[in-house]
């Protein structure tokens, strides 16, 4: 049984479909890839298994528990983190502060001061800032302490959305060697990325999303040598 | 040395009223903070208060200090009440349906004391008896003490509640981004209603010190207070909760200043322009975010 598994998902805006019948299943320790050019229906995905957005029909079922209906609130609790589309940091709370609200639903004082020490030896800059606030941070230190935030509820899932974007090519490297140790650590990544030649040089699966349907799945190292995804993603 | 005696004197009175107004600026702003709507039925809370206080002290002869605790509790549950019943249903509604909404729960509310307490105004003596004191030439009144005691106490407990404790965090995140809030696993819905509780329990510490200033009690009495209040948390930056502190207190200096030297009769004119002056200068108001985003 997979860890995570989508079950032709179809999510409306309003009048407007933007899912059109989605599914896919991450196993656990897996990264799995869901590439897809701007507008495809990436971010929604991510949005609707985290309760932030309600499908028209569909499931989700996490560890064999549908979680369909499951109030976004009560996520992460269950284990799962969601690392959003443009960090969305709490741009007036320190680093400290926004790595504790990512801990907001664990009790043990002892065990998150652990999380916490693995969380700055992970990302030694959120240490050095820990007292700044993290709207002055660079976008870069912005999406560490996202993903450090994330990781701060011990989730056995992370869902990450757009992790690299807008950030110069130097540290877009960075954040995927992050990645990859997270993964490395046990924790099964679900990637959401438009960079699909980086997201693929780490996933072990990906499906490919254009506009709201899945086109083409495969392994990782199959699909950045398929002809049509080197012309319409990997600008070959 | 009289005019200085004179300008303490009306400081000190201003400081007295624009407590009051930052009391209440505090619901406004943290109610539009965390549930991004103006609820102008904030105002009438303190109406609620006054006559709550009313009804226990000299109709069911409560001592005054259980009072007050009844009070406090009853204002909170009311405004606990109001979001359940008015605003919750219309969470994603579109703000206009909102801010109609409220003033229709200040209506009802105005209408509903009207029915039980009727339009005819009731003496209510103040139930703070502390004895004024005497610094030098100046007489400061026990009320004075007691308004700016509680205010005090009030500001700075609340400052450490939202700044030193989890549910303070909270409330930072749900007012910053209510999403990301969710992602943390913060309950949204339970974090506007203890705001709404706190803003409503405040509104009636407000009520409680009001009344004891008046000594009368009339269906709309929180109307004049409510849109002080009101402009004091736009005038401090609406959202900021040191914002709608220093803005009710600017506010209620200003507005003492002008009664004592300007005139009586223009002492709200000129109040109300000093909010058009404020928004002409900095739209965001004295303390408002300056949002702050980085790629
Ligand atoms: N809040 C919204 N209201 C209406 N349409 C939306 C909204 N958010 C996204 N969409 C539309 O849904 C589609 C998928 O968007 P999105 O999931 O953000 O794509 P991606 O993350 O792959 O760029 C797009 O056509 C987008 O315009
Ligand atoms: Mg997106």
């Amino acid at each position: 049984m997979a860890m995570l598994e989508v079950n032709d998902l179809k999510v409306y805006y309003g009048v407007i479909q933007a899912i059109k019948g989605v599914s896919f299943q991450v196993n656990e320790g897996e990264v799995i890839a869901l590439i897809g050019a701007n507008g495809a229906g990436k971010t929604t995905i991510l949005h609707t298994i985290t309760g932030l957005l309600s499908p028209h029909s569909g499931s989700v079922v996490f560890e064999g528990t549908d979680i369909t209906k499951v109030p976004a609130h009560k996520i992460v609790s269950l284990g799962m983190a969601h690392v959003p589309e443009g960090r969305r940091v709490f741009a007036q709370l320190s680093v400290l502060q926004n790595l504790m609200l990512g801990a907001f639903t664990r009790t043990d004082k002892n065990e998150i001061q652990e999380s916490l020490e693995e969380v700055y030896k992970r990302f030694p800059r959120l240490a050095e800032r820990k007292n700044q606030i993290a709207g002055t941070l660079s976008g870069g230190e912005q999406q560490m302490l996202a993903m450090g935030r994330a990781l701060m509820s011990k989730p056995r899932i992370i869902l990450m959305d757009e992790p690299s974007m807008g950030l110069s090519p130097i540290l877009v490297n960075e954040i995927f060697d992050i990645i990859q140790s997270v993964s490395a650590g046990g924790t099964t990544v679900l990637l959401v990325e438009q960079n699909a030649k980086k997201a693929l040089s780490i996933a072990d699966r990906a499906y490919v999303l254009e506009t709201g349907k899945i086109v083409l799945e495969g392994e990782a190292s199959v699909l950045m040598n398929d002809d049509s995804i080197k012309k319409a993603y990997l600008g070959e | 040395m009289a005019l200085l005696n004179g300008i303490l004197a009306q400081l000190l009175n201003g400081l007295r009223i624009g407590s009051i107004y930052a009391l209440i600026a505090l619901g406004y702003t943290m109610v539009y903070g965390i549930a991004k709507m103006i609820n102008f039925a904030h105002g009438d809370i303190i109406m609620v208060g006054a006559y709550a206080l009313y009804v226990f002290v000299s109709l069911l002869h409560v001592h005054p200090a259980l009072a007050v605790v009844l009070t406090i509790g009853f204002c909170a549950v009311m405004g606990i009440t109001i979001e359940k019943i008015a605003y919750k249903p219309l969470r994603n509604a579109q703000r206009l349906a909102v801010l109609i909404t409220a003033i229709g729960v200040s209506y009802l509310l105005q209408n509903l004391a009207l029915l039980i307490f009727k339009a005819t105004p009731i003496p209510f003596g103040s139930i703070i008896r502390v004895p004024s004191i005497t610094v030098g030439e100046i007489t400061i009144s026990g009320l004075t003490m007691v308004t700016l005691a509680v205010t005090a106490v009030v500001m700075v407990g609340l400052t450490l509640f939202v700044n030193h404790t989890k549910m303070g965090h909270s409330m930072l995140a749900v007012s910053e981004d209510q999403g990301a809030a969710k992602l943390m696993g913060i309950n949204v819905d339970r974090t506007i209603t203890i705001t709404f509780a706190i803003g409503s329990a405040l509104a009636a510490v407000a009520g409680i010190l009001y009344i004891s200033q008046y000594e009368s009690l009339l269906p709309t009495l929180g109307a004049l207070p409510g849109i002080k209040a009101f402009v004091a948390a736009v005038l401090g930056g609406i959202g900021s909760i040191p914002g709608a502190m220093i803005g009710g207190l600017v506010l209620g200096i200003i507005e003492s200043m002008s009664k004592a030297y300007i005139s009586t009769q223009l002492a709200d004119a000129i109040v109300f322009s000093m909010l058009v002056v404020v928004l002409l200068l900095k739209p965001s108001g004295i303390l408002g975010k300056l949002s702050i985003e980085k790629v």
